[in-house]
């Protein structure tokens, strides 16, 4: 069936000949048809991305000016808003809440790759007794809704002394917590050919041999793609947070910036908006920096589930 | 690697095991326990059996308000979040030169997420005289009261997960980009048109992934809480009361944990029932085509 359509549109695929005029007719109505295409997704484009322009835009201008004017460009530029905002209304800094920021993500990221990669070769590459029920469990963490296991999760911290502290924000993910990024890392393998890691098998290398120095090198993409999103997906969190956080010495970004607009909220927004930029920035500057991880991951994760 | 110990493979999922175990089944299994309970952190969980659901579901007027809330939420979010992942997927799959740039740009406020920054923007750009409303006068028209009329706060808020359309469309642009070519130049010379070719040969190729975007999304908007309590904090009225909140109040705010459990199960019970309806229906309208896969 492939090899008869190929036949047929061999020659339209292959005119370098003189171009008729009909030829020439339908070339300038595609070339008319695809400026209009760029030319409404740009548009569309600059829409989607005008809130953000207009964030970091407003962040420099004054509390009289950012309701006053729809545009982004701000007319006297001041700093107050980053040198106030960042003073926050605690006895800390907003650079501390940052640096709590890191002491949870770090562990975390790190956990997370490490658990993850072990898990989803044990997965992958060996049989065991147990292992289809062990995988069906995957998907249904994958599914599971987090809002059900949420209190008694709380209540098993708070048994263990870990309330207010960091533990509960990092030690599940250390832990191949989640399943998210088990089923991408699995679906990854699957896609890689055996016959380097049995080579190195035959040679003597034992299993955990071949994971460091054949599967991990191979796997780097994808685990970067998970380390990467799970970077995101602490940056973001706020619920984690909001439940097992509780003395402001130990906040994250997420709860400073929420703490923020419930103590300066009347008029002080130039600080609001400083601080929510200062809070998107490291997640931006990853994003931009590897992009290309970021597409890669979330297309192999979801395309063959 | 058949010749190795038959619990090697075992020891390497250790990690998931014990996470499973600790933090994921037992937790699962207590909130079972804890819905038939009345428990207040303070003493021991009293079993009450079927009392929190008799409450929840008969008398209960908040929750009656949430759930429908939660629900009028889900259907509007996940059509009009997928709908316009799909749309603008199919216009970037032509072969346009710049369409890295393009996915990029899309794909930014979904990054982004559920920061609370993003929250405070939202706030602050759909505020009375915020960006929107600014940009709505100087056409002439006239300013919406977005966040403070309960009919349109609950729709303000689907519009910021809309926004996010990013992750949902890398999805579907990936699987558009896997359709075998030959099949449209085929349909093409047998007269089709490119609605035909769309609706006959695209979407059926692409439903799977149609069916993943659809159940993860649900299953996320379900459980939406960032916005809600950051931009309105549930109001006004109520009217972005969505579940999750409710379920917080009771289990952080009035430390009435058997009764939030209890709802919890209702919203897992609902969550549960859709995705099963979906999985049961994909037999009927999702194409599988696993022997063409490589």
């Amino acid at each position: 069936m492939t090899s008869a359509s190929e036949h047929l549109t061999k020659p339209l695929m292959t005119s370098t000949e003189p171009a008729t005029t009909m030829e020439l007719k339908l070339r300038r109505r595609a070339r008319i048809s695809s400026l209009f295409r760029y030319a409404v997704l740009a548009a569309f484009g600059l829409l989607m991305l005008y809130p953000l322009i207009w964030l970091i835009g407003a962040s420099f201008k004054t509390n009289a000016e950012i309701f006053a004017s729809p545009s982004f460009w701000p007319k006297e530029p001041t700093l107050d808003g980053y040198i106030n905002g960042w003073k926050t209304s605690t006895p800390y800094t907003f650079g501390h809440f940052i640096w709590n920021t890191l002491v949870i993500i770090i562990p975390k990221v790190i956990g997370t790759a490490v658990s993850c990669t072990l898990v989803a070769y044990g997965f992958a590459r060996f049989e065991f007794p147990g292992k289809k029920i062990l995988f069906m469990t995957v998907i249904a963490t994958l599914l599971l809704p987090n809002v059900v296991t949420r209190i008694p999760q709380y209540l098993l911290f708070r048994d263990i002394g870990w309330l207010d502290s960091f533990l509960p924000l990092w030690v599940p993910s250390a832990l191949a917590g989640d399943a998210f990024f088990v089923f991408m890392l699995i679906q990854f393998l699957r896609a890689i050919p055996r016959d380097m890691e049995e080579a190195a098998r035959v040679d003597g290398a034992n299993t955990l041999q071949t994971l460091i120095y054949i599967v991990v090198p191979m796997l780097m993409p994808a685990i970067i793609s998970v380390c990467l999103f799970q970077f995101m997906w602490t940056m973001n969190d706020f619920l984690g947070p909001l439940i097992y956080i509780s003395s402001v010495e130990n906040y994250p970004v997420s709860l400073a910036l929420k703490l923020s607009i419930d103590t300066t909220e009347a008029f002080d927004w130039n600080q609001i908006l400083a601080m929510s930029v200062l809070a998107l920035a490291p997640s931006l500057t990853v994003f931009f920096l590897a992009q290309k991880y970021f597409i890669e991951g979330i297309s192999t994760g979801g395309v063959k589930g | 690697m058949g010749g190795d110990n038959r619990f090697l493979g075992l020891a390497y999922v250790t990690p998931y095991l014990v996470g499973l175990l600790f933090f994921t089944a037992f937790p699962f299994a207590a909130s079972f326990y804890l819905s038939f309970t009345n428990y207040d952190l303070l003493s021991t969980p009293d079993w009450v059996g079927l009392r929190n659901y008799e409450k929840l579901l008969t008398r209960d007027r908040t929750f009656d308000k949430s759930l429908s809330v939660t629900l009028l939420y889900v259907a509007m979010t996940v059509p009009l979040k997928l709908g316009f992942a799909l749309l603008v997927a199919v216009i970037l799959n032509y072969r346009l030169r710049a369409i890295n740039l393009f996915r990029t740009a899309y794909y930014v406020p979904s990054i982004l997420g559920g920061s609370v920054a993003i929250a405070v923007l939202w706030r602050y750009i759909f505020a009375h005289n915020g960006l929107v409303n600014l940009g709505l006068t100087s056409l002439g028209l006239e300013p919406v009261n977005w966040f403070g009329d309960p009919q349109n706060a609950l729709f303000t808020l689907t519009l910021l997960r809309c926004w996010q359309f990013g992750s949902a469309m890398v999805i579907f642009l990936a699987a558009l980009q896997s359709v075998d070519k030959s099949l449209y130049e085929a349909a093409t010379i047998d007269g089709a048109n490119r609605w035909h070719v769309f609706r006959y040969i695209t979407l059926p190729l692409i439903t799977p992934v149609i069916f993943f975007n659809l159940i993860m999304q649900t299953v996320q908007a379900f459980q939406e809480f960032n916005g809600p309590y950051i931009i309105t904090n549930g109001g006004p009225l109520k009217s972005t009361y969505l579940l999750p909140l409710y379920i917080y109040d009771k289990a952080f705010k009035s430390f009435d944990m058997g009764y939030a459990s209890a709802i919890a199960w209702v919203l897992f019970a609902i969550i549960m029932t859709l995705t099963l309806i979906a999985f049961w229906s994909s037999k009927k309208w999702v194409y599988y085509a696993g022997d063409r896969r490589s």
